[in-house]
């Protein structure tokens, strides 16, 4: 664990990136394989299975700190980090002893086995053998969730620069549904072929936002089309079997049963990319309809006939069993044309249509109707484009429509927690309605830290209320809010619950009379809802 | 009985000596804890401070009607007896007994129980009632002890020096910078300051403090007139063109706060050094216990939790809502604490 807590260390130290890709291949040189895979695992999201809760983690550790319960909480609330906060609260480590990374998960995973109190004892002693650093790794491995700064991307240009692989080759050997427990550091870095595992997924090829057209060259040389509104998703149709990927990688195969009659109509070898879309009577629709499906691991019937889902076709990336991602897009979504072609119409797949347009102004005039037909915005993609990975500049761009806005008076605020701690930046916003306000959001994203710094300095001078955490503040401050989406939500004051709410700016010059009213929220909610 | 001491939206009041300790609004009497600017302010008819206090009052707050006490010596103040206390906060800092025909409180201003090489070690004093700051009023926070500290910081300064870069740290310009420079190694390399630092180094050299030989950053100076250098910055330094002089240096900063992972990834640097002129969660409880004292005033800090915490201990603790900021890591200009 020591060189495994070392290479953190020498990640979490820097800000710099070089210095990181350096620390991660300086590790994969000279860690042991098995060492080494975990490591790759546990930063592309791979824990292992947890073994305790984290309620009984937090219970023992307050114990074994001598704190009450609450106390341990609110310190919790503080950090944001469960295994960081029991970190810090521990009293010293008196047993120090050296144990590998693998050692230490094969220790965890033998704990499930054990009686509560067996893995109570099993889980303090462990505790009381390491130095800090160590100790907050361990409680990070029985928590879950290892982000701790270090993206996919770095671990691929770290790879990279230990094997003398080329980055994309690694970035696909690293996809799909691999765990240490089913290969090895061999047969996943090491061996030629990434499609020896079926369900393998291609990298997502992903744009940045369009930032102007005059590095475009000529329209000709472009296909634009409908950027939907939906879950993106990758559909492989390997031997036999098909399996359904999203874009954060992971497998949603049982939440859209319905797609599984793709396999009786598109050949064997057949990846696609494209949008799982909510879709009735050849419209697709809003994307209030498609969240009541996902987090869903099984659908009931009635949820399948009133948001039925079709797999909205943007690009071929594997053709009768071809990696055909580097023939150009105009070939690419010919061959993908003809195989939906021969798709009857009741099947759940439609291939995302071309936008006809001849200018840029003409584009533009299409984006302005994307809201009417519950799309996004649009996506130029260049003809000859291969299909990359990750997200690159140049041959796709995303063009999304501007948020919906609303003007809103902050009436609460809470301090944040993690990098936010001891500032607030969590607030509550009100709309008027005759002169009372009227709660109906939060918002905790948007502003610089500047702008979160003067609001902090201005919340601790101007509390009228504490409700726990929370300060009750005079309603001063306007701030315009942005969001993708409003439905009614009979579980808010205000009656409506908005997607993706964020603080786009700090109206400095408007005063609290001047802000949004009920009324416009459920005109809003008319329109959009 | 009539409350040795009240809390007034001007400051700490004493009605038996009509006078304030550290207010925020002005008054005619000050007694002043000392010297940051949350807690000595401008606008007071007179003040009084410790000896240790008063000059870099005087270079703060200019012409100001300043008396001085030492350390334990007792003055009268209409019917209550005053005497400052060594709070180990910063060199100077006090903490004031006010007694009152046999009633005993103490207000405590900012203070750490570690003694950190400069500034007069914290001094328990008996009392019944006593007012304390909360700054780190959670368990998370316990500090790293002096020499391994010291150790870290050397370590870092040297590793940067070999590699050729400058070593930036940020820390406040009074107390936490010169207590940095007490301990660090000055033969690794050069140390050079930030004006706010280096004027605050003056007034303590003047009264008597050895502080090793330190270099004022002036407009010609970078990484290269000299290379390997400690650059000792306030906190609001970094990251400007002020220390963009230094080319790619290592940047760190040394507050109390670095001992969570999120604040020290929000500033973005590439080290946090855990070290702070407050009492840790440890040094908190240790002082409350040593004045003996039932009543417990929280004034800054985690008040709500710490307040929680002293009661379910059995004390008879209160939250009071102060003008004082503690160590306040995202104050742009702010006190320095």
């Amino acid at each position: 664990m020591k060189d495994f807590a070392t290479l953190f260390t020498r990640i979490d130290e820097s800000t710099k990136t070089t210095v990181k890709v350096a620390a991660l291949a300086d590790y994969f040189q000279t860690a042991t394989p098995q060492d080494r895979l975990w490591t790759i695992a546990l930063f592309t999201g791979r824990r292992p299975k947890r073994t305790i809760t984290a309620t009984r983690l937090r219970t023992w550790a307050a114990e074994v700190a001598g704190l009450p319960d609450w106390l341990f909480e609110e310190s919790y609330s503080i950090v944001g980090d469960l295994a960081e906060t029991i970190s810090l609260v521990l009293p010293p480590a008196r047993n120090i002893t050296e144990r590998t990374l693998t050692d230490w998960i094969a220790y965890i995973k033998s704990l499930s086995a054990r009686e509560e109190d067996d893995r109570k004892a099993g889980i303090l002693s462990a505790w009381d053998s390491m130095p800090n650093t160590e100790r907050f790794l361990f409680t990070k491995l029985l928590t879950g969730g290892f982000r701790i700064g270090v993206s996919g991307k770095l671990i691929t240009r770290a790879l990279a620069k230990a094997t003398g692989q080329p980055e994309p080759q690694l970035t696909h050997k690293l996809m799909g549904n691999w765990t240490p427990d089913t290969t090895t550091w061999d047969a996943l870095i090491e061996a030629d072929d990434p499609t020896a595992d079926l369900s393998r997924p291609y990298p997502f090829y992903l744009a940045y936002q369009l930032d102007g057209f005059d590095d475009l060259g000529v329209p000709t040389d472009w296909n634009a089309e409908r950027k939907w509104d939906g879950i993106r998703g990758q559909l492989i149709l390997r031997g036999g079997e098909h399996h359904l990927w999203s874009r954060g990688e992971d497998l949603m195969t049982d939440r859209f049963p319905e797609l599984a009659q793709l396999l009786d109509y598109l050949p064997e070898g057949t990846v696609i990319d494209g949008e799982v879309l909510a879709f009735a009577a050849e419209k697709p629709l809003s994307f209030n309809a498609l969240q009541k499906r996902i987090g869903r691991k099984t659908v009931p019937k009635k949820l399948l006939t009133e948001a039925p889902v079709i797999l909205m076709a943007y690009d071929l990336l594997e053709h009768q069993g071809d990696d055909i991602r580097n023939t150009p897009l105009k070939d690419r979504r010919a061959q993908l044309q003809s195989l939906i072609a021969d798709v009857p119409a009741t099947a759940p797949i439609r291939l995302s249509a071309s936008v006809p347009f001849q200018t840029w102004q003409d584009l533009s005039a299409a984006r302005d109707q994307s809201r009417a037909l519950n799309a996004e915005g649009l996506m130029l993609k260049r003809l000859d484009s291969p299909y990359l990975a990750g997200r690159k500049r140049g041959d796709w761009w995303k063009w999304k429509i501007d948020p919906l806005t609303i003007d809103a008076v902050m009436i609460y605020a809470q301090a944040g927690h993690g990098r936010r701690a001891n500032l607030f930046t969590d607030y509550t916003f009100a709309v008027r309605h005759g002169s009372d306000l009227v709660p109906f959001t939060k918002a905790y994203s948007g502003l610089t830290d500047k702008e979160f710094r003067e609001i902090t300095s201005w919340v601790r001078k101007n509390t009228l209320q504490r409700f726990g955490p929370v300060r009750q503040v005079p309603p001063e401050h306007v701030f315009e809010i942005a969001f993708e989406g409003i439905q009614a939500s009979p579980r808010h004051k205000s009656g409506v619950a908005l997607r993706f709410p964020r603080m786009l700016r700090w109206r400095r010059d408007k005063p609290v009379d001047e802000a949004n009213t009920l009324d416009d929220l459920k005109e809003l909610l008319a329109t959009y809802g | 009985m009539a409350d040795v001491l009240t809390f007034t939206d001007r400051g700490i009041y004493c009605p038996a000596g009509d006078f304030y300790i550290d207010p925020w609004k002005p008054v005619d009497r000050a007694l002043i804890t000392h010297g940051h600017s949350d807690h000595a302010r401008f606008g007071m008819g007179r003040y009084l401070a410790t000896a240790g206090t008063a000059p870099v009052m005087r270079h703060r707050l200019g012409q100001i009607t300043l008396e001085t006490v030492r350390y334990g010596e007792t003055t009268r103040i209409g019917d209550a007896d005053v005497s400052f206390h060594p709070a180990g906060h910063v060199p100077g800092s006090a903490q004031i007994r006010v007694a009152v025909k046999g009633q005993v409180w103490v207000a405590s201003g900012d203070y750490k129980t570690v003694a950190d090489g400069l500034s007069e070690p914290f001094e328990p004093v008996q009392c019944h009632a006593f007012i304390t700051e909360c700054t780190f009023g959670l368990p998370i926070f316990k500090w790293t002890p002096e020499d391994i500290l010291t150790q870290q910081i050397n370590d870092w300064w040297a590793a940067n020096a070999a590699a050729g870069r400058a070593s930036i740290l940020g820390a406040y310009a009074l107390g936490k910078a010169q207590r940095l420079l007490t301990t660090v190694n000055p033969e690794i390399g050069p140390i050079l300051t930030h004006g706010a630092i280096e004027n605050t180094n003056a007034v303590l050299r003047n009264q008597g403090f050895p502080l090793p030989d330190t270099t004022l950053v002036t407009p010609d100076m970078s990484h290269k007139t000299h290379p390997g250098a400690l650059v000792l910055a306030t906190p609001s330094a970094l990251g400007t063109t002020w220390a963009r002089r230094f080319g790619t240096a290592s940047t760190a900063f040394a507050s109390g706060w670095m001992a969570l992972r999120g604040v020290r990834r929000r500033r973005a640097a590439d080290r946090g050094f855990i070290v702070s002129d407050h009492a840790d969660w440890e040094g908190l409880n240790t002082a409350i216990k040593a004045t003996g004292a039932t009543k417990i005033f929280a004034t800054h800090g985690y008040t709500s939790a710490f307040q929680k915490w002293l009661s379910s201990q059995g004390y008879d603790a209160h939250i009071v809502s102060t003008d004082y900021q503690g160590e306040d890591f995202d104050q742009a200009e702010g006190p320095e604490a």
